[in-house]
């Protein structure tokens, strides 16, 4: 009995003694990342020249912050999910039935999503709800149906596009140029755009039908990159940088606008007090007739055979070539379906916007969209939306945090560490879960019963 | 003909600092065949690492010879970013091997926002600009070249001999290249993977950081977004020379240079980025694993 006592002693002093010099090790090295970087600032005098700044204080915080932190890690983290591992490995498996909301999770998110715009305003008023609708609703609905969209071309195609935002541009442009130069309504621009950049789609993916992913990857970044290039320089037609401002906005079919002047005044029609919550409130229903429309496609389409094919491809392209399929048109009709859907997103974006410039096409952009595409489990519609959900909503929540001000000096900005935050959680998702949120995996094609399965049994992607 | 050559030359030095940033791209790609996007982020990072020692140096000691800065500034931005480029690798690439393709490929683009907001964060968000440490030009058979340009293109050129010795005759050379090859078998053959694949990415971001501070030389000035665009280039150049071959990447690199000094100089500045980019597809078409790409030999 003391036996044991005495050994369980000796390991704990062991783990304790290893904790402490990993710690010790951590400083080290944070030491060392940091003391150019944080132990210095340089910053401008007033003869415009540069002069470094000692920070010495903030530089002991972020060393000390990472000999605690591995400390922990290692003394009690480590120990600790190793124990729960040991007891999850022990404990017998039990088929756990699937609760009433993980059941019915899509309808009631739909439901939720309808009732959302009037919830928000029964909270915080019309004025109130503007920035709950604007900013959080439509902007996740924007990238909820941007990463649809691309899952098309990465999640079921299996080709890897880092210039989607082409796509999107194309679309927000197409919007933009014909609604101020030919007058046409957005009703009749929306699938112009889609068809536009359906067509750049097909332009851009008959170069890159023989190249394989990562020289894949820089074409179509490149060719995002040539979009945006010429959208800043072709200054005649797309006025460069400064961008195209006072497009027109959406009506409810013709019936009612929404220009304040206008006869048909939707809040004059009803003889509502005027706001501009109407409109935002209009344009989040519309979002979300969009990604639904985007998610009902894209579940047919898994099923028709072009959708197979495109699994088949993404899982292994010579035992789809030797099995008859034509590789060109099902690749083509991947680029093309997935460009669709990022140029009715930009025509959406351009309207709801007012403006655009190329500032909101840049490379950024496609990468959030991947990442949000990659985090969701890459295939898994209900993954992806709550990926973008939290990833966009968290980094847009940032905004409001006004209370750090209150705790850090009112000269900390917490909008300053947005995309610093964007970035780490990205990392942080990626090592934590590899396959997305959405882990396991439902076959499209199955014999007798539907069986998921984990996630690393295929390639890539969810099927 | 002056004009040319003129031109010939301000590609060469640019496609030098292309080069020595794809040599990075290259070798990452090559031994564990992941894009590292941040590397781009890294080469800023070299920059701003050798800005600081630059001005610690006219802080404590007034005038410095410039030889002697250019090497402490090379020599701890190098030690710098190959620091910083090992602990990237270990907590953000490293658990992730051996995961699905895409999956690195993510966790390296959030390192790339991470980093440049980093800077941005540390060190403000304006543009940097440095004094001109060498500033001599000499006279050519009426060809202007600056000190500058020479030092860049003897540089690379040294650095790049000693790195190919390396690689072709050391025993740490041998362990990449047989890592290159079949990781696992290298396992089995008694090379620490682990290892080589830290000390790759060590050396990558060590040719960056003498890219960062012939960049930050050359134009005189580095903000925390410069990491993107080079970034860029520098992959189009492995991309474009066939990814995974060192002398592609040098290849690959001065060929970005040259096109985009020589179209600066004969059309419009405006889109040299569109005729790199352009070009770059325009070559994936015909050869599409690069100029001196292996062509992929797929086995079924």
């Amino acid at each position: 009995m003391a036996n044991i006592s005495h050994t369980t002693e000796a390991v704990s002093t062991n783990l304790m003694a290893r904790a402490l010099r990993e710690a010790f090790y951590a400083g080290l090295i944070a030491l060392g990342l940091f003391v150019l970087f944080v132990g210095l600032k340089t910053d401008q005098n007033i003869l415009n020249e540069l002069v470094l700044v000692q920070r010495w204080g903030l530089l002991a915080t972020f060393v000390a912050l990472a000999m605690v932190g591995r400390f922990l890690a290692v003394a009690y983290v480590r120990p600790w999910l190793e124990a729960r591992k040991a007891a999850k490995a022990a404990a017998p498996v039990v088929e756990r039935e699937a609760g009433f909301v993980a059941r019915n999770f899509n309808l009631l998110a739909i439901v939720a999503l309808i009732a959302y715009p009037l919830v928000m305003v029964a909270v915080f008023g019309f004025q109130g709800s503007l920035k709950w609708v604007d900013n959080f609703g439509i902007q996740i609905l924007i990238y909820v149906l941007l990463a649809w969209g691309l899952n098309i071309v990465v999640g079921l195609a299996g080709l890897l596009d880092l210039g989607y935002v082409a796509f999107y541009a194309v679309g927000a442009y197409s919007y933009a140029l014909l609604s101020s130069y030919l007058g046409l309504s957005f009703w009749l621009l929306l699938p112009i755009a889609g068809v536009l950049a359906a067509l750049w789609g097909t332009i851009l993916g008959f170069p890159v039908l023989r190249l394989k992913g990562d020289y894949l990857a820089i074409v179509t970044l490149a060719f995002g990159e040539i979009i945006r290039l010429v959208l800043i320089n072709w200054t005649e037609v797309t006025k460069g940088t400064f961008g195209i401002s006072g497009i027109a906005k959406a009506s409810v079919f013709g019936i009612w606008s929404f220009d304040i002047s206008a006869a048909n005044n939707f809040a004059k029609a009803f003889g509502l007090p005027m706001s501009s919550a109407y409109y935002k409130i209009f344009l989040f229903y519309l979002a979300l007739a969009l990604c639904m429309l985007a998610a009902f496609v894209t579940i047919r389409l898994r099923r028709m055979p072009i959708g197979r094919a495109w699994e088949a491809l993404r899982e292994d392209e010579i035992a789809c070539r030797s099995l008859g399929i034509n590789t060109v048109t099902t690749k083509l009709t991947a680029f093309a379906t997935g460009a669709m859907f990022g140029g009715i997103a930009g025509s959406f974006f351009a309207v709801r916007q007012g403006f655009v410039s190329p500032e909101s096409f840049v490379f950024l952009e496609s990468a959030i969209i991947l990442a949000i595409v990659v985090l969701g489990g890459m295939g898994s519609l209900v993954g992806i939306a709550v990926a973008a959900t939290v990833m966009i909503g968290g980094t847009e929540l940032l905004r409001e945090m006004n209370f750090l001000k209150q705790i850090f000096g009112p000269d900390f900005t917490p909008e300053l560490y947005r995309m610093l935050i964007f970035g780490l959680a990205m990392i942080v998702v990626m090592v934590w879960k590899p396959r997305g949120f959405v882990g396991s995996r439902e076959p499209t094609a199955f014999l007798r019963e539907r069986k998921s399965v984990s996630g690393s049994f295929t390639k890539e992607g969810h099927g | 003909m002056e004009y040319f050559v003129q031109q010939l030359v301000n590609g060469l030095t640019l496609g030098s600092i292309y080069g020595l940033i794809a040599i990075g791209y290259t070798m990452v790609y090559g031994i564990i065949g992941m894009v590292n996007f941040a590397h781009g982020d890294i080469f800023m990072l070299g920059g701003f690492a050798a800005l600081i020692v630059y001005l610690i140096l006219v802080g404590l000691f007034g005038g410095v010879p410039v030889a002697l800065a250019l090497f402490v500034m090379i020599l701890i931005a190098m030690l710098m970013t190959g620091l910083w480029n090992w602990v990237i690798e270990k907590l953000a690439y490293r658990p992730l091997r051996g995961s699905f393709r895409l999956a690195p490929l993510i966790t390296a683009i959030g390192m790339s926002i991470a980093l440049s907001n980093f800077v941005q964060v540390t060190q403000g968000p304006r543009n940097k600009p440095v004094p001109p440490l060498v500033s001599s030009v000499y006279d050519i058979f009426g060809i202007a070249i600056s000190l500058k340009q020479i030092i860049i293109v003897l540089v690379t050129a040294v650095l790049l001999t000693i790195f190919w010795y390396i690689v072709n005759h050391t025993p740490l050379g041998r362990a990449q290249r047989a890592t290159e090859q079949d990781r696992k078998m290298a396992a089995l053959l008694g090379i620490d993977v682990d290892k080589t694949i830290s000390i790759t990415f060590v050396m990558g971001a060590a040719l960056a950081a003498v890219a960062g501070t012939m960049y930050l030389m050359y134009y005189g000035v580095i903000v925390f977004t410069d990491g993107f665009t080079p970034g860029v280039k520098a992959f189009t150049a492995a991309v474009l020379g066939g990814i995974g071959s060192l002398p592609g990447a040098v290849l690959g690199g001065l060929m970005i240079g040259l096109i985009e000094s020589l179209w600066s100089a004969y059309f419009t500045i405006d889109y040299k980025d569109v005729a790199t980019f352009s070009i770059l597809a325009i070559v994936l078409i015909f050869k599409p694993s690069g100029i001196l790409g292996r062509p992929e030999v797929e086995k079924v």
